[in-house]
């Protein structure tokens, strides 16, 4: 147990001091380069619970493809990447004290929830299992999401092509 | 204290593989690059360092070694020096799920992932962040548009790549490269799915930045793309993770479509060497025969061909294994 805690603790760290990076610095390249260690740091959290076929795809989708496209988007943008950027205004103590209030009400609500535990060997394969959850009882959830994605990339073009003419 | 020894297990299983497969990928690689191009334009190659030239890399490798590393003035220092280690690791990172043979009932493999071919595609494509933060943080505009170059052509071969690997997982029943491996003791998963094999072949050379794919590098355009303003060790690791890639798309084109180290008489070791080697060779004579293409080519190419046909592909795949159940 003790490994595990330390794994724990090695990837919360991975994941939490690059994030902080992100919501602080100037350097706005610098700020969606460091989404990529705080995506790698989730998907070894989520090795340490067991759920590679989730793992490969953070790995695949976050870290490979929608960081890429943000530093792509941020390096297309004239003079987008020279400016410094001001993340904080003069709302911070407003900001703390929401934030504040967020993170106590859902530790209250997630410390007092009984959470199920399941005994039992975990699959060895379950991308398998993934797959007919999804076709299965998730199918509607599935394909409303799909439909969720195509509305945003017909919005995008849509806007792209209003500007251009 | 058993979880430290595994670390530790881990670590030196990293160390190892990592600089055998480094050394001996980037090294060699680049030798039979120079004597095979050398071949293909009627010129000798290397020739004076060590018999045949065959230690010409070393030589080059201890000359890049001792050389400056210059870092532009208005350069991001900090991201400049991390790109080349993004890329290299990220090479070389897919060489734990490459099975490489068979010692009795000992199979050669780092660590054999229940996720292994998706692992492999998701590890690959970290390679684009290293290539694009290299070209931006070099503060130069060839730099930059080779960067920006590689990334929308990494994304847009990504996914026929993905399609070919899901068609063959979709036959082998499995995404562990070992079991994919063991699916085709009877029939090579190249005969079964030929179109796959083509797009997995023409999506690889594209993830390599390989001629005719090579644009992010082009050099009579771009100067030298994105490792422009690198110099000495960091410009060596930028080729090592060219050259590893290389060799791991080829390893992995061995184990999805050619059946990995089964072949008759010979050792299953030699039999991987040998499949793996002949697909390096065939990216080489591709390289040295075909002009380049041009981006919007490049890109009809895998969004109006290579998509279409991988999405159809599976299609099919699904109704033949779904009718043979």
């Amino acid at each position: 147990m003790r490994g595990e805690m330390a794994a724990f603790i090695l990837l919360a760290a991975v994941t939490v001091i690059p994030a902080i990076v992100v919501v602080t610095s100037r350097n706005i390249v610098r700020a969606a380069l460091s989404l990529v260690p705080t995506f790698l740091g989730v998907s070894g959290l989520y090795v340490l619970l067991q759920a590679e076929f989730v793992t490969a795809i953070q790995v695949l989708i976050y870290a490979g493809a929608i960081t890429v496209l943000i530093l792509f988007v941020i390096m297309l943008t004239a003079g987008g990447t020279g400016l410094p950027v001001r993340q904080v205004n003069e709302q911070v103590p407003l900001g703390i004290l929401v934030a504040g209030a967020l993170a106590g009400g859902l530790l209250f609500v997630l410390l007092r929830a009984p959470w199920p535990m399941v005994s039992g060997e975990m699959p060895r394969y379950n991308a398998r299992a993934i797959g007919t959850a999804l076709l299965t009882n998730y199918a509607l959830v599935f394909e409303v999401t799909s439909l969720v994605l195509l509305v945003s990339l017909i919005g995008a073009i849509i806007i792209a092509r209003r500007e251009g003419s | 204290m058993s979880w430290a020894l595994e670390i530790l297990k881990a670590s030196l299983y990293a160390v190892i593989v990592f600089t055998f497969a480094a050394v001996f990928a980037a090294m060699l690689g680049v030798y039979l690059e120079r004597k095979i191009s050398g071949w293909i334009q009627a010129r000798v190659g290397p020739k004076h360092v060590g018999p045949q030239g065959i230690l010409q890399t070393v030589a080059d490798t201890i000359k890049l070694l001792q050389k400056e590393n210059i870092v532009p003035r208005n350069a991001d220092f900090l991201v400049f020096s991390t790109a080349p280690l993004i890329v290299t690791v990220a090479a070389l990172l897919g060489y734990v799920v490459i099975p490489w043979g068979k010692l009795g009932d000992w199979i050669l493999i780092v660590r054999d992932l229940n996720i292994g071919v998706l692992y492999f595609a998701a590890v690959s494509s970290l390679i684009v962040i290293g290539i694009l933060t290299g070209g931006w943080s070099s503060n130069n505009k060839y730099a930059l548009l080779g960067g920006l170059r590689s990334a929308s052509q990494l994304i847009s071969y990504e996914l026929p790549l993905g399609f070919a690997i899901i068609s063959v997982a979709m036959m082998a029943g499995s995404l562990s490269t070992v079991d994919i491996v063991n699916a085709q003791r009877d029939v090579w998963f190249v005969f079964k799915q030929p179109l796959a094999f083509l797009i997995f072949l023409i999506a690889a050379a594209a993830e390599t930045n390989r001629i005719p794919f090579d644009l992010p590098e082009a050099e009579s355009e771009l100067v030298a793309g994105y490792f422009a303003e690198y110099t000495g060790m960091r410009f060596a690791l930028f080729q090592l993770g060219e050259y590893a890639e290389m060799l791991a798309m080829a390893a992995m084109t061995t184990v999805l479509f050619l059946g990995g180290w089964r072949g008759p008489w010979l050792p299953p070791i030699l039999w991987f060497f040998i499949k793996t080697y002949a697909v390096v060779f065939f990216f080489m004579w591709v390289r040295w025969t075909y002009p380049r293409l041009r981006i919007d080519q490049l890109l009809n190419l895998s969004w109006k061909v290579l998509l279409p046909l991988g999405l159809l592909n599976i299609l099919g795949t699904g109704l033949v294994v779904t009718l043979a159940r």
